[in-house]
């Protein structure tokens, strides 16, 4: 059995890379490739611009509505980045950023948002499990996909994702219990972003810090600055790295802040200040990211430009996706419940036709 | 070859087609609280583990959403789970992964995410069982679009609905009626029962129809069996499959008699009873001599043992509620 001192965290979230962007040095984790770096701020900038884009939309009246990560880049980002093709990755709602890094073409990601359909992807095509709303319901799921994986002799590691509310729920506790008790492995990647929708932090626990929580089940929990893409990008590396390794199950709590309302639809003056949210400008992980691979030499002003292209041209796909009229037909209300319609289904998708077809006599 | 018929009893005809699943198929697993080496509280998965090894049958923490969950996730990666919730209501913690995401996730992926999973409830009371663990819990599953829910009376059926249900690419809640889990019936291998969705004329009759499923059908073959020793013919139907419902052959069973009564035991407000009463009454309305009757449980949390026989549909009642079906119109 674990030392349980082995399996707390850091005083301190790991950091590799100041507020300034100046690298840290980690006797333990060293400072990920350039290559990697370049690569991790190539998806900041284009994740910047899709929560930017997806925003927009939603003023426009494209999308119904909107959780935006931003600020919260660096964590969405590199919880797809560290895992390889044959992982899975579980996102929650507002993940979209994770999901687009991962792969999968933005439009379909925001379906549920435009109103089409619940999901919009093939949850098989990249390994990404359909985002839905309720809270931590995903993640007994990655402990169901992970342990069906090491049954088979499988090396396949799944990224579970939840926020600093799911961990109040009993789905989170009974997910970590069960990771642990069947050793899976899941990395738990918790983005503590200080709010759910208007309750801080303090209301959901009286913990040390959410990655304390691991050592209940035997579960080694860490802490990284979730505004820092290359320390979030090295722990979450570590992480999967373990759990590949037969370790188990890991935690990761990143701290990180919710720049923005809960969604479009919330109005986040009434429970928080400005006072609040302006220290976090100084933190964000693009301009840190920015600072360092500016410093590094690695981001040239062509290789700017290249990138702020390539954002470019995937927010002008979404406004071009997203404006493309792809109203799903009703008939389809009844195709997917099972995987055969009962007769009593055939009868209301009969009688739905009936009613369209006089709706449009 | 000669037929190998031997009396099982449901608990048997259950372990069986279990067994039988998973030999046959190695995406089979089954998983639960105590369903390991001990094979069960109801000994439904006895001696699986040691057939098949703890990584086929395997005990989990105790803890009903996550044994729901985790058969989501496992489904998802290819697998066929069959999980056992221990009692009918130990299984409401798992209540929201079986509404949100077990009967949602097919619909959700536009049909690309499949959740073939059987979750076997043991239900229903009139075993002495104390509160929490005699709950006819059928509407909640019934009620939820995306899952089918079947129920057996027999061990033959027991065996083949079972087996059914794990073939199914559709997630079926399998309410097991546990006090007919000791009941006996000749089993021939060999023999075949119709699907889900398919509902069976028990007993032949001509004067009314009972419809009844799970732990009622018994007292409702024991009703017409009274009725005709006083000259009335009633016939039986046993449901067996909830959703789908098969509205074919209950209606045209009542159409034939021309009268019908709903048994069963959950309480009657908003339940099963309640729809099939409806829907049988919107369909068999010119051929009916008398309103539908329903004889169910009382609108009561479920009493303990030592009232539960007044909660139970009785054969009384059944013949009470058959006598006031309007009979001196046809006089």
């Amino acid at each position: 059995m674990a030392d349980d001192r082995d399996l707390l965290p850091s005083e301190q979230p790991v950091q590799l890379l100041d507020e300034s962007g100046r690298p840290v040095a980690d006797p333990a984790l060293p400072l990920p490739d350039n290559e990697r770096l370049l690569a991790a701020y190539t998806a900041l900038v284009i994740g910047r611009r899709v929560n930017d884009q997806a925003g927009a939309l939603v003023r426009q009246g494209r999308l119904a509505v909107y959780p935006s990560s931003h600020g919260q880049e660096a964590c969405q980002v590199g919880a797809a980045l560290v895992l390889g093709e044959n992982d899975w990755l579980f996102p929650t709602y507002r993940d979209s950023v994770s999901v687009v890094t991962r792969g999968v073409d933005p439009v379909e990601v925001l379906t549920l948002l435009k109103g089409d359909w619940h999901a919009g992807y093939d949850p098989y095509g990249h390994k990404v499990a359909p985002q839905a709303t309720p809270l931590a319901t995903q993640l007994p799921h990655a402990v169901g996909v992970a342990h069906a994986a090491r049954l088979r002799g499988e090396d396949t590691v799944v990224m579970a994702m939840c926020g600093d509310g799911a961990t109040s729920e009993g789905d989170f506790h009974e997910a970590l219990n069960f990771a642990a008790v069947f050793k899976a492995p899941v990395v738990f990647f918790v983005q503590n972003n200080e709010y759910a929708i208007s309750v801080p932090l303090a209301r959901q626990t009286a913990a040390p810090s959410l990655a304390h929580k691991g050592v209940g089940y035997g579960v080694n929990g860490e802490r990284v600055d979730g505004n820092d893409t290359a320390a979030v990008l090295a722990v979450l590396g570590r992480a999967v790295a373990a759990a590949r390794a037969g370790e188990g199950p890991q935690l990761v709590e990143a701290h990180t802040y919710r720049m923005q309302a809960h969604t479009n639809a919330d109005d986040d003056t009434r429970y928080r200040s400005p006072d609040e949210v302006d220290p976090w400008v100084a933190r964000d992980p693009l301009a840190r990211m920015e600072a360092l691979l500016k410093r590094k030499r690695v981001l040239t002003k062509a290789r700017q430009t290249e990138i702020t292209e390539r954002a470019e041209a995937v927010a002008a796909a979404m406004r071009e996706g997203i404006s493309r009229d792809t109203d799903p037909h009703p008939s389809e209300l009844f195709a997917h419940v099972y995987a055969e319609p009962t007769p009593q289904l055939k009868e209301q998708a009969a009688f739905l036709a009936d009613e369209l077809s006089r709706e449009s006599d | 070859m000669a037929t190998d018929t031997t009396k099982l009893t449901m608990a048997q005809a259950l372990n069986r087609a279990l067994r039988d699943a998973m030999a046959e198929d190695d995406t089979v697993y089954v998983f639960g609280e105590d369903v390991g080496p001990l094979g069960g509280v109801f000994r439904i998965t006895d001696g699986l583990t040691a057939e098949f090894g703890e990584d086929r049958c395997f005990d989990t923490p105790l803890a009903e959403a996550g044994i729901a969950g985790l058969a989501v996730g496992m489904a998802m990666n290819g697998m066929r789970p069959v999980i056992e919730m221990q009692f009918d209501a130990f299984a409401y913690p798992a209540f929201e992964q079986i509404v949100s995401h077990v009967a949602k996730l097919r619909n959700r992926t536009r049909g690309r995410v499949a959740m073939p999973i059987v979750i076997r409830v043991p239900y229903a009371g009139g075993i002495g069982g104390v509160e929490h663990h005699c709950d006819s819990s059928e509407a909640y599953y019934a009620h939820t679009p995306g899952l089918k829910v079947v129920t057996p009376a027999t061990p033959v059926d027991a065996y083949h609905l079972l087996r059914d249900a794990i073939a199914s690419d559709d997630p079926v809640v399998f309410m097991e009626p546990k006090k007919l889990y000791w009941a006996k019936e000749e089993f021939d291998p060999a023999a075949s029962r119709p699907g889900i969705g398919t509902a069976v004329v028990c007993r032949p009759g001509t004067d009314a129809t009972l419809i009844a499923y799970g732990p009622s059908v018994p007292t409702a073959l024991e009703a017409a069996e009274a009725a005709a020793q006083e000259g009335r013919s009633l016939q039986v139907v046993d449901v067996r499959s909830l959703v789908p419902f098969d509205d074919e052959t209950v209606c045209a069973a009542v159409r034939s008699t021309g009268r019908a009564v709903v048994i069963a035991e959950a309480s009657g407000f908003a339940s099963v009873a309640s729809e099939i009463a409806a829907r049988v009454t919107e369909r068999c309305f010119h051929s009916l001599a008398a309103p539908v009757r329903r004889v169910t449980g009382f609108d009561i949390p479920f009493p303990p043992p030592k009232l539960e026989r007044h909660q139970l549909p009785s054969v009384d009642r059944v013949l009470d509620a058959v006598d006031d079906l309007q009979w001196e119109d046809d006089q």
